[in-house]
């Protein structure tokens, strides 16, 4: 018996064993803030410009759309899939959107402008079908999602361009516009709708049984069908909650712009990826999180705008990105060596 | 067959092995290993799980290193440090697992990483499918070399692999239960190419649990068991009987708790479940309290079973009445309606999220009853049962919220059977429940099976360790090709009856 317990779990490895992996969560967990933190104390530093009001609101402001398109990303890729649509998805439901909310006689559909809250609900409802397209094709035929969504980006950007001819719709009514262009309180509307979806996502992933689903599905789908959930509907559900998120940024985009543009949103899906991966959310599914993703986009639109204030190349902004993201990767695959 | 053994001269053994020792961090699997091949005959290393047979044949192939002991081929002493140098000595395994890469072709395969080049360094193509095909020819094995690998079925996949260890001009070929995956009509083609081969000189070391097998096959045996060398001999010369004493040796020991007993009361009745190409006509009533073992060998479909059960297979057909009543079971759910819990065989595949902690794996089944308004997770009431699964089940990890991968293997089952038993099932389906786990924690497995017996609970435990299934069940059934072979009571069941039944 005294033999089996060592082999079980001996009292000085079990110890050091232990202390390593605490150390490894408070990096796992804290890492990036900290590296948001730091970040943000050097170019506080080195800018003066840098920490006042204006500018952090105009950070958040900017990072708005990228947020919200990689919160619903990160759902999918929680899943261990990867959603490559969503930029196109921007550009459909934001034209379609649009062309409920235009006073132009010519871009917009019949009976238009119609009232904004009609144009939104148009918007969201064509990311859900997009996603509910992509999420079937994936969850019920196991085709890789790469692969369905790599189509999707072709063919709703196609669809886009059928829409209108390739024309945009200019002359949206002003209260659409409201969401993209006006404050509350001196704060950009755009910051409380990312807020809002954030805090919404986050519950639903934290505190539902929906959101344990959706990490088990990514974590061991075959544990997970084993134990009774239903793999193929969660599976399905993620892509429709990310084409729904890709359409509330699609509708954003349009309002902030002023018109439904059949160019908006291209390589979206990229920099929505890139903030899911500097978070921490792990490629493979199951581990991550949207604080993590909100974070992610936060050190990239302070990057873009540190760098813009130092008077930086916007190709070294490229540049430095990419590095990001290839570090962020590397530090995920480092950390599943470890758990083998 | 014994003849050629006999008539050749005491020297001139192919491969010679004695005093072989290895163990693994202070835990000796290998003590005293012997073993003697002579060029021209087929030799059975037998022995049951964790005697030594798999430490055995990696020391020969250079994929571990001894620590003690002596290894000859043809009269040299020699010594691998990888499997680079067991190969240039002529030595091939063709292992259970095959790892074909099944978009090459035959030829490819055969010849992968030593392609025959031209003068230009391009691949000869037609050199290679031309000697490819003599290597198949000698084995009588008629296919066109240009087919891919993966319309290959296993047996088929086995012998490209020995064409292979022909290419490399081995001369000792080692089959590690190369029937395990095939049909019987595959294993007797097997056979006939074992006999070839045998004609032309090569020594063959065969290794396999099905002892009907080993008689038919092989002309020499050599038993190992806990590490040790414990017999060798002239198949002609022993009945299987003896062979099992010798891979069995000792009675059972006290290594089992069992303290349940079975009640009148059926709780699971299972009528002609019948699985095309898996199960044929399988039958059995489970009364409350207790435990009933499902024995074969592999394949032979005992897991078939429980994933039928457990709704994770369903192209079956056949009756379940769960106390009294029929019910009908298409999926998962409604298998746990029917208060029926499955641990499945390998817990890493299929039953934890290993990324997950403690306590998530533990509530992953019952999140549907911790749920209330708005779907939100009640987690005061899934911290204090996960607390109380832990407790139970003496899981020994630091905090429940700790990741279940820096968990041992026994802690992980328990784990499983933790998650599983907070679903509150009248019946536990267990799929080799203490694969992978130490002596210590397979015995706490065991006094938790019996707990669960005994406050009602009814098991059906799917094991292919003899032991095992002789120690706890109190009555067992035997499932040889998809169908029942015997059912023996508690007081009846033997080793050798079980292996009996099961080859």
């Amino acid at each position: 018996m005294v033999n089996v317990d060592q082999s079980e779990d001996s009292a000085p490895t079990g110890i050091v064993r232990q202390n390593t992996a605490i150390w490894r969560v408070i990096l796992k967990k804290y890492g990036i803030i900290t590296a948001f933190i730091v970040l943000c104390a050097v170019l506080s530093v080195m800018s003066p410009y840098f920490l006042t009001t204006q500018n952090i609101l105009n950070v958040l402001r900017q990072s708005s759309i990228n947020g919200i398109l990689a919160i619903g990303v990160s759902f999918v890729i929680l899943t261990g899939g990867i959603d490559l649509s969503v930029g196109s998805v921007v550009a459909l439901a934001g034209i379609i959107g649009a062309s409920f909310a235009t006073t132009s006689p010519v871009a917009g559909i019949a009976g238009a402008p119609y009232p904004a809250v009609l144009a939104i609900l148009v918007g969201l409802v064509v990311g859900l079908c997009v996603g509910t397209v992509s999420g079937t094709v994936v969850a019920r035929f196991k085709v890789p999602s790469f692969v369905v969504t790599l189509g999707m980006l072709s063919s709703v950007r196609g669809l886009t361009m059928l829409y209108t001819d390739g024309k945009p719709v200019p002359s949206l009514t002003p209260s659409f516009r409201w969401m993209g262009t006006s404050t509350v309180l001196g704060i950009p509307v755009p910051i409380f709708i990312l807020l809002f979806v954030f805090a919404i996502s986050w519950w639903v992933l934290t505190k539902t049984r929906y959101g344990r689903y959706i990490y088990a599905v990514g974590g061991n789908p075959r544990a997970a069908s084993t134990s009774g959930i239903n793999v193929r509907s969660i599976r399905r559900s993620v892509y429709m909650i990310s084409g729904v998120t890709a359409g509330l940024a699609g509708l954003l985009l349009s309002a902030r712009t002023g018109s439904g543009l059949t160019q908006a949103g291209i390589s979206y899906e990229l920099d929505a990826i890139a903030a899911v991966v500097i978070g921490g959310t792990s490629l493979s599914g199951g581990v991550g999180s949207v604080t993590g993703t909100l974070v992610g986009t936060l050190i990239i639109a302070v990057m873009n705008n540190g760098l813009d204030l130092l008077g930086v190349d916007s190709n070294y902004q490229q540049f430095i990105k990419g590095l990001m993201i290839v570090f962020a990767v590397l530090i995920d695959t480092s950390r599943q060596k470890e758990a083998e | 067959m014994s003849s050629v053994e006999g008539a050749q001269s005491q020297s001139g053994w192919l491969l010679e092995v004695f005093g072989l020792q290895k163990s693994f961090g202070g835990v000796a699997a290998l003590t005293d290993g012997r073993f003697r091949l002579k060029s021209g005959s087929v030799h059975a290393l037998c022995g049951g799980n964790g005697a030594g047979k798999s430490t055995f044949l990696k020391i020969v192939m250079g994929i571990y290193q001894r620590d003690a002991g002596t290894v000859r081929i043809r009269g040299h002493d020699v010594s691998f440090t990888e499997p680079a140098g067991a190969l240039a000595a002529g030595i091939s395994i063709i292992e259970q697992e095959l790892s074909p890469i099944p978009g090459m072709t035959i030829a490819e395969n055969i010849f992968l990483g030593r392609e025959p080049v031209n003068r230009f360094g391009w691949v000869d193509f037609a050199a290679m499918n031309r000697s490819a095909k003599l290597l198949l020819d000698e084995l009588g094995f008629d296919i066109q070399v240009s087919t891919e690998m993966h319309e290959l079925t296993v047996a088929q996949i086995q012998l490209v692999e020995i064409a292979k260890a022909l290419s490399r001009d081995a001369d000792i070929l080692i089959m590690d239960e190369p029937t395990s995956a095939v049909g019987e009509k595959e294993a007797e083609h097997l056979f006939a190419v074992i006999r070839r081969l045998k004609a032309r000189g090569k020594g063959i070391i065969y290794v396999s649990h099905r002892l009907t097998e080993v008689f038919d096959i092989a002309d020499t045996y050599t038993v190992l068991r806990d590490g040790r060398f414990v017999a060798e001999g002239a198949i002609a010369d022993i009945d299987r009987n003896t062979l099992i004493r010798h891979i069995v040796g000792r009675e059972l020991t006290d290594e089992f708790v069992k303290a349940n007993t079975p009640q009148p009361r059926t709780v699971l009745r299972l009528t002609n479940l019948s699985r095309p190409g898996k199960l044929a006509n399988i039958e059995f009533d489970l009364r409350a309290g207790e435990i009933l073992g499902i024995y074969g060998l592999m394949g032979a479909g005992r897991t078939e079973i429980l994933e039928c059960l457990f709704g994770l297979d369903t192209d079956w057909t056949g009756t379940v009445e769960i106390n009294g009543k029929v019910v009908k079971i298409g999926s998962v759910r409604d298998a746990m309606k029917a208060q029926l819990a499955l641990v499945t065989e390998d817990r890493k595949r299929s039953g934890l999220i290993m990324g997950a902690s403690v306590l998530q794996n533990l509530s992953l089944a019952i999140l549907p009853r911790l749920t209330w308004l708005l779907n939100i997770v009640n987690r005061k009431v899934e911290g204090r049962l996960a607390l109380e699964a832990i407790a139970r089940f003496r899981i020994k990890a630091a905090t429940e919220h700790m990741s279940v991968s820096t968990l041992s293997g026994g802690n992980q089952q328990k784990v499983v059977m933790g998650k599983w038993h907070l679903t509150l099932p009248s019946v536990l389906l267990l799929d080799e429940p203490t694969r992978g786990v130490d002596v210590g924690a397979k015995r706490e497995i065991y006094a938790l099976m019996s707990e669960f017996a005994q406050e009602g609970g009814a098991i059906v435990m799917v094991s292919s360790e003899a032991e095992e299934v002789l120690g706890m069940s109190d009555r067992i059934i035997v499932i040889r090709n998809g169908r029942m072979a015997g059912q023996l009571d508690r007081d009846d069941a033997t080793q050798a009856a079980l292996l009996n039944l099961a080859t």
